[in-house]
């Protein structure tokens, strides 16, 4: 990078703020997606939005393509570099800057951590509903961009329902600020819009958040079955009898062993592990806990214990949380996917994948959001057996096709990003894909923040932002506007 | 004044002068147009024309014809609150989407829906009733109210407490843009993260973006029994809104919680609680204690309805959309009454606990409701907040609809601008003229 600008980036963020030398770069050269890794040029630790608005107006005078960084725990390659460009990192924006316990809010820089939020709150009976499985370590501003979810957005949402308004540097250097402390904001939900937008339509600066009262009973129940076909049909039962728990999770035989070898959650050995939280009064969850009971019961559950404690809470937790991470106790290596469907065509779907992976050779391990039909399947390779690792790939890329020829979609949670931008023409049409663009050529018409990533291929917008055609009626001079 | 300016050039202005109505004949059919009557008015401006096409495919021929040859289009539904927004600057054709009022796919089992833009709420939620769900919204007049409408105006009740507004719940659109295109963004699954988020982004835009033809939707199931609302009187708003805060504190799980408050009576606070009978009567106790510093008057869903009442008074009354932070609702309604009061006007509130809140003015002289207005939204945007005026009697005088949107509004009219760069599709009618 040219010395000049170097010069100007270190004027903005000091000294501490720049990382330029090549063996420090190496840590920022992928994200969570570590098969993919390109070295930027360097990356800048702004402390401040106003340091942020800096380092962009120099890359918007220089083109200079950018991409914004929270803690780098993403899984689709959104975080990953590009080339000729720089990483803004958000890590040292860490401030909580506002709690308002009455109104619900808590206004937050972009590098404070998920689980901080919660932190922050649960001495006065709140938490912040979006809980990622890399809670204690991603950041606001990271989950902003890829809308993350969760095993509780079942019934709590994303982390789009709990963003109420954000400030953002767009692209060209400017500062907006989307929605606000109110809801319905007038004018367009542009906030709609950003969140998950995967950092292609600016960076992030501030956000305010809503939180959740706590509520009053949380019973969690663990139901083992002879197959995931039989807890399938469990979670159809449960959404038939008109519940909406706070989380429905699954599991299989491959991902409970791998959950068992890493963290000892004692799970019982079987075909397909249900976790299923109830939440709310008290009175309500009792009686409703009792209803699941009987359902796993009638659709053959062979083992059901409800926690009777939160420790044991936690450790039912810890299992399916620690999941992914696990699989590396069983695989040297694997990869992570994320497609959804119509929870009803689960059954089809898992017998889809097991005659895949037996066809492919390659083991499959299932995690699932089973309530809203969101899969993790693990496909497990060694990278060492030639061939293996693009086979691999060749698998998880089938599976998602699968989801979406059953209707659903490429990605529940963990974003698009550089990984399965192919995937997109698979699941929309190109007019679909263009329409989207629109919304990248308003906000972002030189295509620097986070080019490259999302979509398929880049559009020109035009050659000036937001290229202007008058009205004919204005052509005739009967027309005005304002 | 703009409305007069609209219906001089919008109608039989010099360009739809020279518009050949048989080509858009040509294009859908000669029996899907007919020529306007005064019933098809958008705020007092005639269009000439009105489209009733049979399918997406005529629609977005239509569209794609009013865009080339020049004729701002207003996109209509049921026609409930076409009245809502600023007055067009011009209009020649209402494009109405009776026709497209298919359900396309209840899949009961995973809790979606997707439906037509044209399906009456009401149809839609008969249909999904017979599976015991529920679209989770009350919007209004639901028997004329059309699922396009009700997403482009962003309308919804007292449920939004509980369930999350519109755009929690729309899970996929499809949109026609005025060039023809047809998009369709989001899904039918209600966990998706794939491209943007175009069904918020067409959700609350008034149709200035393209024209919604379907949309997915998350379902509900239908609570288990009737439910319970309990009616509380208290002393002032400020007690009103102590009530709500605390309640909002709580670890209740109620469904609906508002408060009521009008020129001549004590506001009540109303609170809904849905579920297992069990459930519902602790919840019953725990709340009643909550409220011991009121006056238990009542238990009647009958209060529900409230925000829809405000608009029957309609010929001489306005009714406005307010959003304050919930520990700010008193302060809303004392700001009303002193707006109120200097005009000599009657008023009434229904705010819920969401911090959104409707408000009726009426008033001896129109005249004295456009300065009340006004003053209301300076108030309220001093502090984070906004008033949308949505109906406003004839005589109160030009007030934007709308209110300042902020410093996003450059970027709002780029989006505009890419959607719909000749400014087709309710031109004037959004916010900052947009």
């Amino acid at each position: 990078m040219d010395t000049r600008i170097l010069e100007e980036f270190r004027a903005v963020v000091g000294e501490r703020g720049l990382i330029s030398s090549a063996e420090e770069l190496h840590t920022y050269e992928c994200d969570g997606l570590t098969n993919f890794r390109v070295m930027p040029e360097a990356v800048l630790l702004p402390e401040s939005a106003e340091q942020v608005q800096a380092i962009v107006r120099v890359c918007h005078r220089e083109r200079i393509p950018f991409v914004a960084r929270g803690s780098g725990t993403g899984l689709s390659g959104g975080a990953l570099p590009v080339e000729h460009g720089i990483v803004i990192s958000t890590a040292r924006m860490n401030r909580i800057l506002e709690v308002d316990l009455t109104n619900q809010r808590v206004a937050v820089e972009p590098g404070v951590i998920n689980l901080d939020v919660t932190g922050r709150v649960s001495p006065h009976g709140f938490f912040y509903a979006p809980d990622p499985s890399s809670q204690s370590v991603c950041s606001i501003g990271g989950n902003v961009a890829e809308n993350s979810g969760g095993a509780h957005c079942l019934k709590y949402g994303f982390t789009t329902t709990h963003v109420l308004g954000i400030e953002v540097v767009l692209p060209d250097g400017s500062m907006v600020h989307l929605g606000g402390r109110t809801l319905d904001a007038p004018g367009y939900d542009l906030p709609g819009v950003f969140v998950g937008s995967e950092g292609t339509l600016g960076v992030t600066t501030k956000v305010i958040l809503r939180i959740v009262k706590r509520p009053e009973c949380i019973q969690t129940l663990l139901a083992a079955f002879g197959t995931t076909g039989e807890a399938g049909a469990a979670v159809s039962g449960i959404i038939a009898a008109g519940m909406v728990p706070a989380a429905i999770e699954m599991m299989d035989n491959l991902s409970i062993q791998a959950a068992e070898a890493a963290v000892h959650a004692h799970y019982p050995d079987c075909g397909g592990l249900l976790l299923v939280e109830l939440d709310g009064p008290a009175a309500e969850v009792a009686s409703l806990m009792e209803r699941v009971n009987e359902i796993c019961r009638s659709c053959g559950a062979t083992e059901i214990r409800v926690a009777q404690s939160e420790a044991e809470r936690a450790v039912f937790w810890k299992g399916r949380k620690a999941a992914f991470a696990a699989v590396g106790r069983i695989s040297p290596n694997y990869i992570v996917q994320d497609g959804v469907i119509p929870r009803t065509a689960l059954p089809r779907i898992l017998e889809e994948i097991e005659r895949l992976s037996a066809a492919a050779g390659i083991k499959v391990a299932n995690v699932f959001h089973a309530g809203d039909g969101n899969l993790h399947p693990l496909v497990l390779y060694d990278r060492r057996v030639p061939g293996q690792e693009h086979a691999a790939e060749e698998l998880a890329m089938r599976i998602l096709e699968l989801c979406v020829e059953a209707g659903g979609s490429i990605t529940g949670e963990h974003g698009v990003g550089e990984e399965k931008k192919l995937m997109m023409g698979k699941m929309f049409s190109e007019p679909d894909l263009e329409t989207m663009q629109l919304v990248r050529c308003a906000f972002d018409p030189l295509q620097l923040s986070n080019p490259s990533k999302v979509f398929p291929r880049p559009r020109l917008c035009g050659e000036k932002p937001g290229r202007y055609e008058p009205h004919p009626l204005e052509v005739a001079g009967i027309a005005e506007r304002f | 004044m703009a409305q007069a300016d609209a219906s001089s050039r919008g109608g039989a202005g010099a360009a739809t002068a020279e518009v050949s109505w048989d080509e858009l004949r040509g294009a859908i059919g000669a029996e899907q147009v007919r020529p306007a009557g005064p019933a098809d008015a958008v705020a007092s401006v005639a269009p000439r024309m009105v489209a009733e096409p049979a399918d997406v495919t005529q629609l977005a021929a239509a569209l794609r014809w009013a865009n080339d040859a020049g004729i701002a289009v207003a996109p209509r539904g049921g026609g409930t609150k076409l009245g809502w927004g600023n007055a067009p600057k011009e209009l020649g054709l209402i494009l109405s989407t009776k026709r497209l009022n298919r359900i396309v796919e209840h899949a009961w089992a995973d809790l979606t829906v997707v439906v037509e833009a044209g399906v009456t709420f009401g149809k839609l939620q008969s249909a999904l009733a017979e599976h015991g769900q529920r679209l989770a919204v009350d919007p209004l007049w639901p028997e004329n109210a059309t699922i396009g409408g009700i997403l482009s105006t962003n309308d919804s009740g007292a449920l939004r407490l509980r369930f999350g507004g519109l755009r929690d719940l729309v899970i996929g659109v499809t949109l026609v843009l005025p060039d023809g295109t047809l998009a369709k963004s989001g899904g039918k699954v209600v966990k998706n993260v794939a491209g943007y988020d175009l069904p918020k982004l067409a959700t609350g835009a008034l149709g200035t973006l393209g024209v919604i033809t379907q949309a997915g939707f998350r379902l509900h199931p239908v609570p288990p029994s009737e439910g319970r609302t309990l009616t509380f009187r208290a002393g002032s708003v400020s007690e009103a809104n102590r009530l709500i805060v605390e309640m909002q504190g709580s670890a209740l799980a109620h469904t609906s919680l508002q408060a009521r408050a009008q020129h001549d009576a004590q506001p009540e606070v109303d609170v809904r609680f849905d579920g297992t009978p069990a459930g519902i009567e602790a919840q019953c106790s725990t709340a009643r204690k909550l409220a011991a510093f009121a006056v238990e008057t009542g238990e009647s869903a009958e209060v529900w309805n409230a925000r829809q009442e405000l608009w029957r008074k309609a010929d001489s009354s306005a009714v406005a959309k307010f959003s304050v932070l919930p520990s700010h609702i008193a302060a809303a309604c004392e700001t009303v009454r002193k707006a109120a009061d200097k005009g000599g006007m009657k008023w009434r509130i229904v705010a819920q606990g969401t911090g959104l809140g409707w408000v009726r003015l009426e008033a001896p002289k129109p005249e004295h409701i456009g300065d009340a207005l006004a003053t209301l939204r300076a108030e309220f945007e001093k502090d984070a907040g906004s008033l949308f005026i949505a109906h406003r009697p004839d005589g109160a005088g030009a007030v934007d609809a709308w209110g300042s949107p902020g410093d996003a509004y450059p970027l709002m009219v780029r989006v505009k601008q890419q959607f719909d760069p000749r400014g087709t599709l309710n031109p004037g009618r959004f916010v900052g003229g947009i």
